[in-house]
């Protein structure tokens, strides 16, 4: 019997009824949704619905299919940017400052075209006759492509050599000369507002403020924190961090110099976004310009924006008439791509001497380096940050960030953080720890007390957001019984008696993903709307064309499902095509786990609207009215007569045929629809990590991690889990090994895989996971997102853990990354400043 | 410099530059673009090939110095007719995401079953500790190669309750 969830086992909490509609989908399906109740791993465990079950009559396409993609990935014939090669194709190599801050005198390159191996080289000067020195950034600033007139930050690209091949173009490198008037850097963010801080950027009017913001109302929350018995405040960093997908950045331009047509082969998440800024980077029209994103190593992130290798290999191209690729090092990858986090935060929370949370305040310092290149929806300079009330109950909350300029590399949200949701659920988690601890009371009480109830969804926080649906205090409660909780608190206190730290950590996630509704999310004025289009042949097989980009989450198996379980038919007869804009409808890309709830979405409508194609059709077929169909077990059966039924191939069939029909019905099954969110999706969990600390040396082991997640349904249940593991390892890489770091001088110290440290097999534990499900009550088939959840939820239940485990040495705080040199600081009063 | 490698059994003879990696060579002059390149300093293991039946990072290997011998790559685990089961484990338990580390981590995996047809969980983390994954956590990955090994030591039988489309993430697998 499922422990920890009275009356919500997956037997005993049956079928809940189809959320709302928000789009028109007539005869949706009336049985239950896949997945729904309580699971976790060591309970008694069932999906509560479909596995792959394929056989005649019944619409089961859900469950844990493998993955169609898998197929060629295991044979090591996956098509990654750099396996393209074409005919005549140059290579690329970008010349790179050594110094953080340094005027620009002179760049001579002579020597370098006299390379016999060297085709051209473009430097900031060429760039800016052809008006292409700068581009745009997603953030309304711009970036330079090849710097004219000062370097900013340590890797920052000067030059852009083609040879004939990659390791000539590297050796011309060495013989460009540039003459450098060295500058003094501004490295640290909090010195950046103060007199006397070096200037990053002359060319905008603000100093080296980038922007100021603020949500909440102050006044009230003031007023809350006035009047409460406690108060409990801390200065806390989330460090700089860089996502490293395993497969660096690159592009292979080829211009057409007939057709002035353009194509881009590039390791991005977001063509169709890219192609619209392409027009104004080229001047080219957008029609004259494909972009095809191949398969991608990773992304997480870091290739959502355009970099300024891509626009050297685009220039190149049309220079020399011939294909030209870039492919970045791992150590240009580190110190140039976008990085993530790099928020300086002091919070407060107020709270009643017995525990209740009364409001939140938080003033955060954002270091975005030297261009404002945040890829994020644009009416939010702090990203979603202001979401940072969290998973609980509070009568106000205020916060206010200030965004700098430094000397270090431009970007901010591409690590998996939901734009921010990272830095805020940090907060908030932190200091809910810090209270429990205050007041003497266990955390996961404290938790308890303060979360949401479910009756209170949907439920408007202070800032604003309005969260879709929730049952918070199910998965806490799931989590606890998963973990053997009050076991655990009972083995710490035995382990404290024998000198030995061991802690226990929690935190409690609430996510917004899916951006988002167009009316108020876009990026550079683009609509945060996604498209897609489905085409069912005559044989019933059908093709769906999707403007979301897999990085690896499953796409073609995810979306094949989400349309086959609409139409009645097995995931293998459905293709998905994507990554290609001459092939796929517009939208806004994969990032901030916005494919299934905004992109998936869009497929779903597209297939009801086929499925209501397919009823008129049905309709003439049956020798009924269209009225009186209804759609059951994958066929439109007349209503009382449900053996006179018709699946989708038959009627597709029908479709293309001789057969005559009425006028109005065209005739064919496909379809189109374009998505706008009605609102973002809130995924929720509940995360336990338990570690052991060597008092000696400072060393973390995390011993357990525990994860309770609530997506609403799965479609696969198998890609969520693998979701999971993946930002768990990454929570846990962040907290305890992964920051970019700089000298003073601004020399980037995480430059390469040897000083910036990865999670390996041994580090990560084996995640104990377990499952609630509150489906979205505004998604077609109340799915909500799961890419970056455990990334948002883990860092905080490391850190937590960690404190707890230092608690008998008086810790109450430990900057990440948790590295053993910094926990024995911690351990020996001496936190890093 | 005129180099010949056996490489999955057929003899490559090219002339190279003695600088060139093995990485390299594989992908741009063999077209053999299955093994990846992810880091430069031997961290990431994406380019794990075997040189004379040894895991090796080709990215710090001189294709020089594999004149001669014997090179085994990802597109050597598969007969036409025939996935090697490490490769099917891979797919049964989620074992990839992105699939960049993957060819890498198979090759690993293959060395050590071969070398350890039994192996216990800490020693399949062990084996591929000196590479890195960014989507799978390694979860899956140990249970990948844990799923092989059963496989391998009695057939499909020797996997209890795992049929295609079921029990994908390993769960029927004891934790070592």
């Amino acid at each position: 019997m499922l422990r920890g969830s009275p009356g919500a086992s997956p037997a005993s909490s049956g079928p809940e009824p189809l959320p709302p509609e928000t789009h028109p989908a007539p005869q949706a399906p009336s049985r239950a949704l896949p997945g729904e109740g309580v699971t976790g791993e060591g309970l008694p465990r069932d999906l509560g619905g479909p596995r792959g079950d394929h056989s005649p009559g019944k619409v089961t396409a859900y469950g844990s299919l493998p993955r169609k993609e898998d197929a060629r990935f295991i044979r090591g014939r996956g098509t990654f940017l750099d396996d393209i090669a074409l005919p005549g194709m140059l290579h690329g190599a970008v010349l790179r400052s050594p110094l953080a801050h340094a005027r620009i005198l002179a760049v001579d390159a002579s020597a370098a075209r006299a390379h016999p191996k060297v085709v051209t080289v473009l430097t900031g000067e060429d760039l800016d006759r052809r008006g292409m020195a700068w581009l745009p950034t997603l953030f309304g600033d711009v970036q330079a492509v090849l710097a004219t007139d000062k370097v900013r930050f340590q890797g920052q690209e000067i030059a852009f050599v083609v040879a004939t091949d990659r390791y000539a173009a590297r050796d011309a490198l060495e013989l460009i000369t540039v003459d450098y008037e060295p500058l003094p850097p501004l490295i640290d963010a909090r010195t950046a507002l103060g007199p006397g801080a070096p200037l990053v950027r002359e060319d905008l009017p603000g100093g080296n403020r980038v922007f100021d913001w603020n949500a909440g109302d102050k006044a009230a929350t003031d007023a809350v924190f006035a009047a409460a018995d406690v108060v409990v405040g801390c200065d806390m960093v989330y460090p700089r961090s860089h996502p490293a997908p395993l497969e660096t950045c690159g592009a292979i331009a080829e211009y057409d110099q007939v057709g002035g047509r353009l194509t881009i082969w590039s390791t991005t998440q977001a063509p169709h976004a890219h192609r619209t800024l392409y027009t104004a980077l080229t001047g080219l029209p957008e029609h004259k310009i494909r972009i095809v994103s191949p398969d991608l190593g990773g992304g997480f992130g870091a290739k959502v924006p355009i970099y300024p290798g891509y626009l050297c290999a685009i220039a190149a191209a049309m220079e020399t008439g011939r294909p030209v690729k870039w492919v970045e090092d791992r150590s240009e990858n580190l110190m140039s791509t976008a990085f993530a986090r790099d928020y300086h935060m002091h919070g407060e929370i107020a709270a009643t001497a017995d525990g209740e949370i009364l409001g939140l305040r938080a003033r955060v310092l954002a270091d975005h380096g030297a261009f404002n290149a945040a890829a994020q929806p644009s009416k939010y300079p702090a990203g979603f940050f202001h979401i940072f009330t969290g998973s609980y109950q509070t009568k106000a909350a205020y916060c206010e960030v200030t965004g700098v300029f430094t000397n270090k590399a431009p970007g901010g949200v591409a690590y998996s953080c939901s734009f921010r949701i990272t830095e805020a659920v940090y907060l908030v988690e932190r200091l809910t720890d810090m209270l429990a601890r205050k007041l003497g009371l266990d955390p996961a009480a404290l938790r308890m007390r303060n979360l949401l109830r479910p009756e209170q969804f949907p439920y408007t926080c202070p800032t604003g957001w309005q969260y879709d649906s929730g049952d918070y205090p199910r998965a806490l409660r799931l989590a606890l019984d998963m973990a053997g909780y009050d076991e655990l608190r009972r083995e710490q206190a035995d382990r404290r008696a024998r000198g030995e730290y061991m802690g226990i950590g929690l935190s409690f996630f609430t996510e917004a993903v899916g951006a988002g509704p167009r009316s108020h999310m876009d990026i550079m004025g683009l609509g945060m709307a996604d498209g897609a289009d489905l085409r069912v042949h005559p044989t019933g097989k059908a093709v769906l064309a999707i403007s979301v980009q897999s990085q690896g989450q499953g796409h073609e198996t995810t979306f094949a499902q989400l349309v086959a379980e609409e139409l009645g038919l097995s995931a293998d007869d459905v293709d998905v095509v994507h990554g290609d804009t001459d092939r796929t409808p517009f939208g806004l890309g994969t990032y901030g786990s916005r494919s299934t709830p905004v992109s998936g979405a869009a497929a779903v409508v597209a297939a009801r609207k086929v499925r209501e194609r397919a009823r008129l059709v049905a309709a003439v077929m049956l020798e009924a009215d269209a009225a009186d169909l209804e759609w059951l077990d994958g066929k439109w059966r007349v209503k009382g007569d449900p053996d006179q039924a018709l699946g989708i191939a038959e009627i597709a069939r029908a479709a293309h045929s001789t057969l005559e029909l009425p006028p109005g019905i065209e005739g064919h099954l496909d379809a189109s629809a374009v998505y706008n969110p009605p609102n973002l999706t809130f995924p929720f969990g509940a995360y336990i990590c338990v570690t052991d600390v060597d008092p000696g040396t400072g060393e973390v082991k995390v011993r357990r991690f525990i994860a309770v997640d609530d997506c609403g349904v799965r479609i696969n249940p198998m890609i969520v889990e693998g979701q999971v593991h993946r930002g768990l390892a990454d929570g846990i890489g962040i907290a305890l090994m992964q920051a970019i770091s700089f000298d003073e001088d601004g020399n980037c110290l995480s430059g390469s895989f040897m000083d910036y440290l990865l999670p390996t097999a041994l580090e990560c534990p084996s995640p104990e996971l377990g499952m609630t499900v509150t489906p979205s009550p505004h998604h077609p088939v109340g799915a909500k997102g799961i890419g970056e959840s455990a990334t948002v939820g883990a860092p905080p239940a490391v850190v937590n853990s960690v404190v707890d485990a230092l608690a008998p040495f008086g810790v109450t705080h430990a900057d990440m990354p948790l590295t053993p040199a910094n926990v024995w600081l911690a351990i020996q009063g001496r936190p890093r400043a | 410099m005129k180099i010949t490698v056996t490489v999955n059994a057929a003899d490559y003879t090219r002339d190279v530059e003695p600088r060139l990696l093995l990485i390299h060579f594989l992908r741009d002059d063999l077209g053999l673009t299955g093994s990846h390149w992810g880091c430069d300093t031997s961290n990431c293991g994406a380019c794990v090939v075997w040189l004379n039946e040894t895991p090796v990072k080709s990215c710090t290997v001189l294709a020089v110095m594999a004149d001669g011998q014997r090179v085994n790559t990802v597109e050597g685990l598969a007969t036409p007719a025939r996935l090697d089961p490490v490769q099917e484990a891979f797919a049964a338990c989620h074992g990839l995401q992105c699939g960049f580390c993957t060819p890498g981590m198979m090759m690993t995996a293959r060395w050590l079953l071969d070398n350890n047809p039994d192996p216990t969980e800490a020693e399949v983390r062990e084996a591929i500790s000196g590479q890195v994954c960014r989507c799978t956590g390694y979860e899956n990955i140990v249970k990948s190669v844990l799923w092989a090994a059963r496989r391998e030591s009695g057939g499909a039988g020797a996997v209890p309750g795992l049929r295609p489309g079921e029990g994908l993430t390993g769960e029927g697998l004891p934790r070592a």
